[in-house]
C-alpha cells in the first residue's frame, strides 16, 4: 500500500489586500519529516494553518487527513496553563475521542516518552518552556494522527529540550506519521527530510536538503576577510561570499556548503530579482 | 519624566477604544444618565372601578392618570390589575361611603408619592399599600439586584473565560481539535450557566432570608425568567469576548454594558420618571424586563400570562445577542475549506479547494 501523501499545491493565501502565500506547492509523506523554513513574516504560520485548515485559501488545494487523523501545536503555549499535565493530556484524548482505557495507556506511555511522568500533577503554567512544548506535542500525539503539524516547537527552548523534541518527532514519523515543522533554526531544517524554504509568501527552495544544496548556482568560499566585490555574510569569525560566475575570489577558498548557505545564496538571488 | 509622559501619550493615542473611553463615555453617560436620575413620577396609571367609578374618576388628583374605567368591575378585579401590572393606583368605588384606594407597593417611587399625596390630603380616603405594605426598599431593590448579580456572572465571567482563551493562544488550539464550533462554545458556556443559576439560587434565598422579600408568585415562572436573562447576559458575555483582544478590553466594554442597565432599567430610577429621549434605551435592556419578571414574581405574585410580555421580550433579546455572538464566534473559529463531518470515516482525505472568489 503506497504511503500517503499530504500537503498543498499552488496554495495563495490572502488577508485583505496582503498576499500571505502564493502558489506554494509542498508534500510531506507519510512516516517523513519535513521542515518549513523562512524568516519573521516569510508566510510559515500561514502555510502551517492552512494545512491544518484554520485559514481560508484564495486558490490551490491541500490535501489533509480528516481533522480527527491530524495533530497541531500552535506557535503560542498550546498547552492550558490552569490545567495540570495530566488534566492536558486527558482534555486532547477526549476531544480525540479515546475511550477511557485507552486514554489511560496513551497519558502514561506519552508521559513517560516525554519524560514528564514527574510533573503528571504540576500545572502546565508552571512547567519551564521547553517542558510545556513537550506537553503541546504529547497532546498532538495522543491520539496518534496520520499529520502532526508544529508551529515554531523549538524556538525558545534549551538546547537538550531542542534534541529531545527531535526525538520526539523523529519517533512519531517513524511510527508512520507525517511531522511539518516550521522553524527559524537551519541546523534543524537539515535534519528533515524535506524542507521548504518561503520567503515574502513564496516558495525559494524546495526538496530534500541534498537537492537544494544541490540546486545552489555558483560557488560559495570562505575567507579570514570580506572579500571584496562580491555579495558576503559572517559565519562564526569568517566570511563567506557567493562567486555567481563560480570563480574564487584571491585569498579565499572554496568550501561545502550547508543549508545555511543554500539559502542565503537563495535570497541573494531573489533579492537581485527584486532589485531588478 | 518628559519621556515618559510623551511614551504614554503615544500609546495612549494608538489605544482609540481607551481614549475615547476616557473622553467620551463619561460625557455620553453624565447626559444620558442625568435625564434618567428622576425619582420623580408625574403621573401614576390607575384604574377606578365599581359603582360610581365615573363620577370618581373625574374628580382624581391630576396625577392620577386614569388608564381604565369599568363600573361593572369589583375590587377583586382591580386587585388583579395592580397583581398584573396594568396600573399602580386601583380606585374601588361603592355605592355609598368613600372609595378604596389601593396602591401597587411593587412601584416604590410611584407608590410612595401618591400615599404622600393622598395622606396629605384629609378629603380623600387613605390609601391601602398592597404587596408591599411597608413600602421597603429592600423587597423592590433586591428582586432588581439580582439581575445585576446575573449580569456579572453571565456577561463578565463569561467574556473573561472566552478572551483568556485567545489571549493565551489556545483558541487557535481549539479550532484545530475535532470540535464544531457549538460544541466549543456550548462547552464553554455551561460551566458558567451551572455557576450562575447556583448564584441565582444563593442569591434568592438570601434575599428571601435576610432581607425579608417576599415570594409571592411561582418559582417557575421566575426561573424561566432567570434562565432567559442568563441567557442574553452569557451571550452578552460572548458578543464582548468577540470584539476584545484583551481581558483588560473585555472588562471595560462589560462595564460599558451593564452601568446603563443598572441606572436606566428602572432598578433604581423609576422608567417612567426619566425623560422620554433616554426612556427607549431602558427599553432595549435586558435587565428592565428581568427587574419586570422578579418584581412581578417575587413581590407582587405576578401569574405567568401578566408577564408575558417582559418574558417575551427577554427571548427575543437572547436570540438577537446570542445568535449574534455565535454568528462571531464561528467566524473566530471559522475552519477554511469544507470540513467533514464528524460522523463520517476515518482516514478520508480532504481536498480543500477554494476558488479565488471564496478568498476571505
Amino acid at each position: 500500500m503506497s504511503r500517503p501523501v499530504w500537503g498543498c499545491s499552488g496554495l495563495a493565501v490572502r488577508y485583505g489586500a496582503t498576499v500571505a502565500l502564493e502558489d506554494v506547492t509542498f508534500e510531506v509523506p507519510a512516516g517523513t519529516v519535513a521542515a518549513v523554513v523562512g524568516g519573521d513574516g516569510a508566510g510559515k504560520t500561514t502555510l502551517l494553518r492552512a494545512l491544518a485548515g484554520t485559514v481560508r485559501s484564495a486558490a490551490g488545494s491541500v490535501r489533509r487527513p480528516d481533522e480527527r487523523r491530524l495533530g497541531y501545536v500552535s506557535a503560542g503555549p498550546g498547552v492550558w496553563g490552569d490545567l495540570t499535565v495530566d488534566e492536558n493530556l486527558v482534555f486532547a484524548g477526549r476531544a480525540y475521542g479515546l475511550g477511557p482505557d485507552q486514554l489511560k495507556r496513551r497519558v502514561a506511555g506519552l508521559l513517560e516518552r516525554t519524560g514528564l511522568a514527574w510533573a503528571r500533577d504540576r500545572l502546565a503554567g508552571r512547567l519551564s518552556g521547553g517542558e510545556r512544548q513537550k506537553l503541546a506535542f504529547a497532546m498532538a500525539v495522543a491520539h496518534e494522527p496520520d499529520l502532526l503539524i508544529l508551529d515554531e516547537p523549538t524556538t525558545g527552548v534549551d538546547p537538550v529540550s531542542r534534541a529531545e523534541l527531535w526525538r520526539l518527532l523523529a519517533g512519531a514519523a517513524a511510527a508512520g506519521a507525517a511531522v511539518v515543522l516550521s522553524t527559524t533554526y537551519l541546523d534543524e531544517a537539515e535534519r528533515a527530510a524535506t524542507v521548504l524554504v518561503l520567503d515574502r509568501g513564496r516558495s525559494l527552495l524546495a526538496g530534500t536538503p541534498d537537492e537544494v544544496l544541490a540546486a545552489t548556482p555558483g560557488l560559495v568560499v570562505e575567507a579570514p576577510a570580506r572579500p571584496e566585490g562580491i555579495p558576503s555574510w559572517r559565519r562564526g569569525a569568517r566570511w563567506r561570499a557567493w562567486s555567481p560566475g563560480g570563480s574564487t575570489p584571491p585569498g579565499a577558498r572554496p568550501v561545502a556548503i550547508d543549508l545555511e548557505d543554500a539559502v542565503i545564496v537563495a535570497q541573494l538571488r531573489e533579492d537581485q530579482r527584486w532589485a531588478a | 519624566m518628559w519621556a515618559m509622559a510623551m511614551k504614554e501619550f503615544r500609546q495612549m493615542r494608538r489605544d482609540r477604544r481607551t481614549l475615547a473611553m476616557m473622553i467620551v463615555q463619561p460625557v455620553l453617560l453624565l447626559v444620558v444618565f442625568g435625564y434618567a436620575a428622576s425619582f420623580d413620577v408625574d403621573q401614576v396609571k390607575t384604574v377606578v372601578v365599581g359603582p360610581r367609578a365615573g363620577q370618581v374618576a373625574a374628580a382624581l388628583p391630576q396625577r392620577l392618570d386614569v388608564v381604565q374605567v369599568s363600573s361593572s368591575h369589583g375590587r377583586q378585579d382591580a386587585v388583579d390589575a395592580l397583581r398584573d401590572g396594568e396600573a399602580v393606583v386601583a380606585v374601588v368605588t361603592a355605592d355609598a361611603g368613600q372609595p378604596q384606594v389601593l396602591v401597587d407597593g411593587a412601584d416604590l417611587f410611584s407608590a410612595r408619592s401618591v400615599v404622600t399625596e393622598l395622606r396629605g390630603r384629609p378629603e380623600l380616603p387613605a390609601p391601602e399599600v398592597l404587596f408591599n405594605p411597608g413600602l421597603k426598599t429592600s423587597a423592590i431593590m433586591v428582586p432588581g439586584l439580582m439581575g445585576v448579580v446575573l449580569v456579572f456572572v453571565g456577561t463578565i465571567a463569561t467574556a473573561l473565560g472566552v478572551v483568556r482563551e485567545r489571549q493565551s493562544g489556545t483558541l487557535e488550539q481549539l479550532a484545530v481539535m475535532p470540535f464544531r464550533p457549538r460544541d466549543v462554545l456550548g462547552g464553554k458556556l455551561l460551566p458558567y450557566l451551572g455557576v450562575a443559576v447556583v448564584d441565582l439560587a444563593v442569591i434568592v434565598a438570601v434575599g428571601v432570608l435576610l432581607f425579608d422579600v417576599p415570594f409571592a408568585g411561582s418559582p417557575l415562572v421566575f426561573a424561566l425568567g432567570a434562565l432567559l436573562f442568563l441567557f442574553v447576559t452569557v451571550g452578552t458575555g460572548v458578543l464582548i469576548s468577540t470584539v476584545s483582544e484583551t481581558q483588560g478590553q473585555a472588562i471595560q466594554l462589560a462595564l460599558l454594558t451593564m452601568l446603563p442597565q443598572i441606572l436606566l432599567s428602572g432598578l433604581i430610577f423609576p422608567l417612567q420618571a426619566m425623560a422620554a429621549g433616554v426612556r427607549w434605551i431602558g427599553y432595549l435592556l435586558p435587565l428592565t424586563y428581568f427587574v419586570q419578571v422578579a418584581r412581578g414574581v417575587m413581590v407582587r405574585g405576578a401569574p405567568f400570562d401578566a408577564l408575558l410580555f417582559p418574558l417575551g421580550m427577554l427571548a427575543v433579546l437572547g436570540l438577537a445577542v446570542f445568535g449574534l455572538s455565535i454568528v462571531r464566534f464561528r467566524r473566530d473559529l471559522a475552519p477554511a475549506g469544507p470540513r467533514r463531518d464528524a460522523d463520517s470515516a476515518d482516514q478520508a482525505q480532504v481536498e480543500a479547494t477554494t476558488s479565488r472568489a471564496g478568498a476571505r
